[in-house]
């Protein structure tokens, strides 16, 4: 296998990626060498599970899964008195663009182990799931051997470290569906069914989650930071970043990039004109060609293009700027780029992942994808471009962001931002794949979606 | 125990207007009871929400501006404000039909739905005008048997998960399922695997488009030429509401109607796809007589009706009002029992009279006991003891009913039955698998709470764990005869033990022939009278009344078929019945219908036994007819003619003004109506009944009948009172005493009506008479039980139950049922068949002191050691010829024959 | 060929051992299935079903959602090529393509010797590594169609058997819950786990 390319010389401060470069990062001994297991023993010993949790709130750690909830108030949603709790660890990272659980769960699994555990400890769950990808046989393999040492060891299961804290961590495989990546579509797909989300209301897991029990449902990178968090206390984690996003964070920078690669970067002090340009980071367009636009957030977001390149990485002006950071995945692409094949390209994904209980993405979706294709094979027609439009009002009315929806979660909406971002950006393109002509009356309302460039992007 | 304290109420405004929800009430169904109309496909009433179809999106804003949601998942919160006609609410809903358009082959000119589909008439209502869809559509091979029963076009299908939501919810059943995903998720079963539930038919029902279509039905007719009334489904003593609908004067389906007391809109496969029946080209339409060459011949009605008539009076000539007997009645309306309980008992005065088939219990067992409604038996919190039938295979939708209560409505449920049932899995806290002829010390250990050791194979545990699951608040026990070869005295026995001993409990009767319980209401039975009074009790008043009445009680069917035997019966009626088939015990059935000197039978088919009879009569059946029925909680609601009868069919009623007639009476009955009226005025416990009232809108409920009232003596009647009241109570609510709702409906006031005659005592139409009616009610006698042999070492005990579908008129009659009914198999322990030296799947010969069948052995964990487990009535091999009618109990041998 | 075979029998109650509910072990059962018999048999379905508790339909309901149960026999080798956006930018398409004609069958098909089965798969967590593949769901990374006819060489000559178990497989490695596991916590045991319970009290030692 190829090794993967960790960025050169990094001075900012390494949370998650420190044991990334070590061919043995992954074993246990290797993790006790480098202080592995140090801030669960210090909780369990030295602090209450409230002054656990108080040091994540203090932290202000936004989930990395995607919705950037901030995981110590999550955490406090579960209802007093209402037990048992069940926490489960999402490491079903599907979103296109997206690379850091896999690397996190493959270079560093006992990691993410005590991360879970400090969690149980906190929150008070007996029992947590550990639901990886299916399609990730080298994670499970390093996961299930970590989970096995640590058994040995005495870190999971009855009365750890001779305490009355008990916990078991139960591993779990996907078997291929991004939906599942979803927190309720996740506890279905733990409950032996088909991964189709559930309604909130009345299903947020933190009341009603898996076995309709309160449960916590949180990304494998947010749970990962927790060792830091303990050892070097929620303070020292707020420092890092700005006033809203604190810490570091993992993003993958993709495609046409000379140096593509999953970075550790500070929030906030760093831009996207870093990551794609800065040396230690992308390095710059391929062959010398020019930026033609930029997926900020991973498939689900609005694309962004030049002008949005010294917004600073943090959610506050990125969502401002009509946009989101989602699941770190920065998606580079060059001049050379057909935008109508781009779009088609992401619609075709949300296409085929769609649980199907939702008339508008079930339908809907798969409607986009074929006219898309139509036109790509030639077949466009003029009314085309609008009538694409209207479709994707009926699924995410307004065309706004953040977006409505006319379904249950948020996948089908997420086809919408790919073809509003290229239709009103390089209307040109669809136009000659129509054949000329091609009218928009359809409102869309979403701050990114420009049909000429603006200062919208820059930073306030 | 009834909490009449209503839910607490919250103002939503809904379209501006500021209605009363109640708290939690659904946004959907709040809306559409102020009439705003919000559409929908996923949504249903009975069933639990997923709000997946999206179709009925609306406005909602609670505080936090307006924003869409679908209003079949949203509970109604005070101040919360919903918009479902705003241009962002009506665009969402427009863009859902067009979405549910683009892959849906509008067939509607081939489709059974077409003229009364939802999918149709919203894209009417709020649907895109033409198509913008030029791409290809979704491909599905069409229609595909899911059953024998149900075909699914997957093309049509909107993904609703209406029929697989049911499925799994309501009937427990769940082999359809949704299968792949997205926009090529479809629904289907397992493969060969098909989605054999007794209830698929209402999926049928229930799919808002044409995906799923009943074998049956299939183009059979289209909705616009369909006519039809609404009705009682008469295939079972539950009594579901349905519409008959008929077109050309054939009948071609049966809906179920959403009632509250009875069966919420459901019906099982057997109810609804029997008007097959009905259709057959095998009714009887013209009268037959035997001739001298002893073969039945094609007849007239006037030569037919010479030749009964003379055989009536010569039998009266020759051994008076004891030589006439009618064996049958169940199956009639109230008015067709009241005709021949008349014409029997009141003119001829003659006792020998008995709806029951020996395969009931005792009369006075179901008429004395203090009676239940389904609702009391599901009352959420309640506590349910089954002495009885498989609910599943008998009496369907009340299974339903007790399915819903035990999983949703916390009701504990503890049966006794000799094999495994379908309750015992899912359902039932215990089960105890008692020895046949032991109910009645089972019983006693476990009102006793305890066994000091096991009583007829039940342990001393599990009779602790089942009088802790029953606990000693209100409990309905559901009585009936599980099995056939068991006597049901032992079944009444041990009812009356419970009776006696517990302070409050019911009993809701699970006898499943259609209107038996309007038969004993109406005195088919011996030492009875119309409304529930004994022949003595209401000698008097009935004196004044009918020209004659018996002067002692009469014989059952066991009695009438032993004299029959002895020559002792000069003329025997079979009024629909087939005793052949199903009196339990087939070798005194036979030397009955031999031995009688003239059988006339009066039926809708050339069953084995009226091919025996001397006279075979035609009669109109089910919607061929208006009248009433009783249902086994005793509610009585409305019959309704659709169709007319075949050939010269009469309906039985006439034939027994006609007899009488001849022999030179007038029974004074002119139409079911008048019928109807003459019962209201002359039975007391059913005072106040009125055709009006029952056909009423609010009428579908149907009316409870009277039960006892205060003013009879003994203790029983007393307890009975209070059933009585509540009773009543159901009658006034039209849906149990919890119901607020009908209050001032037309059924309520006769209810009322009722009460008030019920405490005076009077009916209305008899208010000039110096006679006070008979008090209500039957007494409980004290029945013997003798205890069973024990069985010996070589034999095992036999134990008859029946399936949904046997070999009765019905089914036999209905060539989709009767494809679907599997042959008889003898169920055996998996333990047993070593000992027994067989295999499975051997054929083997089972003997008893009576005689014996042979039939292939199937292993059946649900049945114990040393238990030999048939069905009644099925093909290749009938049960009764091994049952010894007069013994408590049957032992059989099996061997290899 | 199809039911579970004793070992994985007990296998599969030991899994089902794990979950509160049985049900949940479904997904984890209908992998080991795969791996028994290189795809998920009808029969095999029929035996989780009645491990389980539930009808063959829900089971299939449930498998037929996820894309990696094949319900038919495929290669043993399934050869995943993402041609998602960040791959699609770096040739995953050509990629795809280059390997049709290697092995003269289009993407979704088996070849005649039930060698390989080429799929055109979404996102599969590599976008920084692109154009990539997976083989029985191992990664290879920056692959150029000169490698990929290599990894196709050594598969047919099967010299990455070591590395690459047949189709079915996916950790090589079994969660193991030994003795001291901390046990099961059903939905419906409503208790305050002790070491929240001493919460107070621990604070006072704590500070
Ligand atoms: C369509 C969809 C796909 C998602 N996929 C993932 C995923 O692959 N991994 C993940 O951690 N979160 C995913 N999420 C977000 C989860 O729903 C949930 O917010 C997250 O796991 C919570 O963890 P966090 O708070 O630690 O971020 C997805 C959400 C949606 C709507
Ligand atoms: S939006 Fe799409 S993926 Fe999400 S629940 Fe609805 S159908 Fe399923
Ligand atoms: S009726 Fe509400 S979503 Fe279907």
């Amino acid at each position: 296998m190829t090794d993967l390319d960790t960025a050169p010389g990094h001075e900012v401060p390494r949370i998650l990626t420190t044991r990334w470069d070590l061919a043995d990062g992954f074993t246990l001994d290797r993790y006790h060498d480098t202080g592995g297991y140090q801030a669960l023993r210090a909780a369990l010993t030295s602090m209450t599970p409230a002054q656990v949790a108080e040091q994540v709130k203090a932290a202000s750690l936004l989930g990395r899964g995607g919705a950037g909830f901030p995981a110590g108030v999550k955490w406090g949603f579960c209802p007093p008195g209402v037990f048992p709790r069940y926490l489960v660890v999402n490491g079903d990272e599907s979103e296109p663009g997206t690379y850091k659980d896999r690397i996190l769960m493959e270079r560093d699994p006992h990691q993410l182990i005590e991360g879970v555990l400090l969690a149980c400890y906190a929150i008070g769950v007996g029992q947590a799931f550990l639901y990886v990808r299916g399609e990730m046989a080298l994670a499970q393999e390093r996961l299930a051997e970590a989970l096995n040492d640590a058994y040995e060891a005495g870190y999971i299961g009855h009365k750890i470290l001779g305490t009355d804290f008990s916990v078991d961590i139960v591993l779990h495989w996907g078997a291929g569906a991004y939906i599942v990546g979803e927190e309720t579509a996740l506890i279905e797909s733990l409950e032996g069914n088909r991964g189709m989300p559930r309604l909130k209301p009345p299903y947020f897991p933190a009341a009603k989650g898996l076995y309709m029990q309160p449960t916590v449902v949180n990304n494998v990178e947010t749970l990962a930071n927790l060792p830091w968090i303990v050892s070097n206390g929620g303070a020292a984690f707020a420092d890092l970043g700005v006033e809203s996003s604190k810490g570091t964070r993992l993003f993958a920078v993709s495609g046409h990039v000379r140096n593509p690669g999953v970075f550790e970067v500070e929030f906030g002090t760093t831009t996207f004109r870093d990551l794609v340009h800065g040396d230690r980071y992308g390095d710059g367009i391929v062959d010398g060609n020019t930026l033609k636009a930029f997926i900020p957030g991973g498939a689900s977001a609005p694309w962004f293009f030049e002008e949005h390149l010294d917004l600073p990485l943090e959610a506050g002006a990125v969502g401002a700027a009509g946009s989101m950071l989602g699941s770190g995945a920065i998606v580079v692409m060059d001049e050379t780029t057909d935008a109508v094949k781009a779009a088609w390209r992401v619609v075709r994904f949300f296409a085929r992942e769609s649980c199907g209980k939702c008339t508008p993405c079930r339908e809907g979706t798969s409607w986009l994808e074929k006219i898309l294709r139509r036109m790509l094979d030639g077949h466009g027609r003029p009314a085309d471009i609008d009538k694409l439009l209207d479709i994707c009002d009926n699924i995410s009315p307004a065309i706004t962001w953040p977006p409505k929806q006319t379904t249950i979660c948020p996948l089908g909406p997420s086809a919408v931002s790919p073809i509003a971002s290229a239709v009103l950006r390089f209307k040109d393109e669809f136009v000659a794949y129509c054949g000329g002509g091609g009218e928009i009356t359809v409102p869309v309302n979403g701050k990114a979606y420009l049909s000429t460039p603006s200062t919208v992007g820059a930073p306030s | 125990m009834t909490d009449t304290s209503a839910p607490p109420t919250v103002d939503v405004t809904v379209d501006g207007r500021t209605i009363e929800a109640a708290k939690g009430e659904l946004v959907i169904d709040a809306a559409e009871r102020n009439g705003v109309y919000i559409p929908r496909f996923c949504y249903h009433p009975r069933m639990k929400p997923v709000g997946m179809c999206r179709m009925c999106l609306v406005e909602i804003d609670t505080g936090r501006g307006p924003a869409l949601q679908p209003s079949c998942m949203i509970e109604c919160t005070d101040g919360m404000i919903v918009a479902t006609d705003t241009p962002v609410a009506q665009k969402a809903q427009e863009g859902v039909l067009e979405f549910l358009l683009i892959n849906h082959p509008l067939d509607c000119p081939v489709c059974d739905k077409g003229g009364e589909c939802p999918l149709q008439d919203q894209t009417l209502a709020y649907g895109p005008g033409e198509s913008r869809f030029v791409e290809e559509k979704r491909h599905f091979e069409k229609p595909i048997p899911v059953s024998d029963l149900v075909l699914l076009d997957r093309e049509r299908c909107i993904l609703c998960d209406r029929c697989t939501r049911f499925a799994k919810e309501v009937a427990g059943d769940p082999l359809i399922h949704f299968m792949d995903r997205g926009s090529q998720t479809e629904v289907n079963t397992f493969p060969d695997d098909p989605f054999a539930s007794y209830f698929s038919g209402n999926t049928v029902q229930i799919c808002p488009v044409g995906a799923l279509t009943a074998a049956p039905y299939r183009f059979k007719a289209r909705p616009w030429d369909l006519d039809q009334v609404e009705s009682t489904c008469t295939s079972c003593s539950v009594g579901c509401r349905i519409v008959v609908q008929s077109s050309r004067n054939r009948v071609v389906r049966y809906e179920g109607v959403d009632n509250d007391a009875v069966n919420w809109g459901w019906l099982c496969d057997k109810g609804r796809f029997d008007f097959e029946a009905v259709n057959s080209d095998d009714r009887l339409g013209e009268p037959l007589v035997r001739d001298e060459g002893l073969s039945l011949k094609a007849s007239t009605w006037s030569d037919a009706l010479r030749r009964a008539v003379k055989s009536i009076r010569q039998g009266l000539d020759r051994s008076g009002p004891e030589g006439f007997a009618v064996i049958g009645g169940a199956r009639l309306t109230n008015e067709d029992q009241y005709a021949w309980v008349k014409f029997t008992k009141g003119l001829l005065g003659s006792d020998n009279i008995d709806a029951q088939l020996g395969d009931g219990l005792p009369a006075d067992a179901v008429l004395g006991l203090p009676r239940a409604t389904i609702d009391d038996a599901c009352r959420p919190g309640g506590a349910v003891l089954v002495l009885g039938p498989d609910t599943k295979e008998e009496l369907g939708i009340l299974y339903l009913r007790l399915r819903h209560a035990v999983l949703n409505d916390g009701v504990r449920l503890v049966e006794l039955a000799s094999v495994a049932t379908g309750l015992t899995d899912e359902l039932a806290r215990v089960s105890l698998r008692y020895r046949p002829g032991y109910a009645l010390p089972v019983v006693r250990a476990l009102l006793a709470g305890d066994a000091g050791d096991a009583v007829g194979g039940v342990t001393p545990e599990a009779i602790r764990a089942a009088a802790a699951a029953l606990g000693d608040g209100p409990l309905t026990v559901i009585v009936g005869r599980a099995n056939l070869a068991e006597s049901g005295r032992s079944i009444a026995a041990a009812a009356a033990a419970i009776h006696h001993t517990r302070a409050d409990v019911r009993f809701l009767s699970a006898l499943r022939r259609a209107n038996v319980h309007g038969a004993l209401e109406l005195g088919l039975s011996p030492g009875l009278l119309p409304g529930r009074v004994t022949l003595d009790g209401g000698r008097e008043w009935y004196a004044e009344r009918w020209p004659d009445l018996p002067a002692a009680k009469g014989l059952d069917t066991a009695g009438i078929l032993r004299a029959a035997a002895d020559g002792k019966i000069d003329t025997l009626v079979l009024l629909g019945a087939d005793p052949l088939a199903d009196y339990p015990d087939r070798y005194l059935a036979e030397a009955g219908l031999t031995g009688a000197r003239t059988v006339i039978a009066l039926d809708q088919f050339l069953t084995e036994s009226v091919k025996q009879a001397d006279v075979v009569l035609p009669v109109a059946g089910f919607a061929e007819v208006d009248g009433t029925t009783t249902n086994l909680e005793g509610r009585v609601s409305a019959l309704a003619r659709k169709v007319t009868a075949p050939g010269t069919a009469q309906s039985d009623w006439m034939v027994a003004a006609e007899l009488a007639y001849r022999l030179g009476h007038d029974l004074g009955l002119e139409s079911p109506g008048q019928i109807t009226a003459e019962i209201a005025a002359t039975a007391p416990a059913f005072a106040g009944l009125s055709v009006e009232a029952l056909t009423a809108p609010a009428g579908s409920d149907g009316i409870v009948v009277m039960l006892p009232t205060r003013r009879n003596g003994d203790s029983e009647a007393d307890e009975a009172g209070d059933a009585g009241a509540s009773a009543v109570g159901t009658a006034v609510a039209g849906d149990g005493p919890t119901d607020a709702g009908g209050a001032e409906t037309a059924v309520s006031t006769v209810g009322e009506a009722a009460i008030a005659d019920a405490t005076t005592g009077t009916p209305p139409e008899v208010q000039a008479t110096h006679l006070l009616p008979p008090a209500t009610g039957v007494p409980l006698p004290v029945w013997t039980v003798i205890d069973p042999p024990s069985v010996d070492a070589y034999s095992l005990r036999l134990v008859v139950t029946r399936k949904l579908y046997d070999r009765g008129t019905l089914v036999a009659n209905s060539p989709s049922l009767s494809e679907v009914a599997e042959p008889a198999t003898l169920h055996l322990s998996p333990h047993d068949f070593d000992r027994l030296g067989v295999a499975a799947g051997d054929d083997v010969r089972v003997t008893s002191n009576r005689g014996n069948v042979s039939v292939p052995t199937v292993p059946d964990p649900g049945v114990p050691r040393g238990i030999a487990h048939l069905h009644a009535n099925k093909a290749g091999g009938r049960a009764n010829v091994l049952i010894d009618g007069n013994a408590p109990i049957t032992d059989v041998r099996v061997e290899r024959p | 060929m199809a039911r579970f075979t004793s070992e994985n029998t007990a296998v599969a109650e030991e899994i089902i051992a794990r979950y509160p509910v049985a049900k949940s072990a479904l997904i984890p059962l209908l992998h080991l299935a795969q791996e028994q018999d290189g795809h998920v048999t009808d029969e095999a379905m029929i035996h989780i079903a009645e491990l389980i508790g539930v009808t063959p339909a829900e089971v299939l309901g449930t498998a037929s959602f996820y894309e990696m149960f094949k319900r038919e026999p495929v290669g043993d080798y399934v050869v995943n090529v993402c041609t998602n956006i960040s791959c699609m930018l770096l040739g995953g398409e050509e990629l795809l393509g280059h390997l049709e004609r290697r092995l003269g069958i289009k993407a979704g098909s088996t070849t005649a010797d039930g060698k390989f089965t080429l799929e055109d798969v979404e996102c599969i967590a590599a976008c920084t590594e692109a154009p990539c593949l997976q083989v029985n769901y191992r990664y290879f990374h920056r692959i150029t169609h000169e490698q990929a006819d290599e990894l196709i060489e050594d598969l047919r000559a099967g010299r990455r058997a070591h590395e690459i178990p047949r189709h079915g497989t996916l950790s090589r490695v079994r969660q193991q819950l030994p003795e001291t596991r901390a046990g099961v916590v059903p939905p419906d045991r409503n208790v305050e786990p002790a070491w929240l319970a001493r919460n107070e009290t621990a604070t006072e030692a704590g500070s």
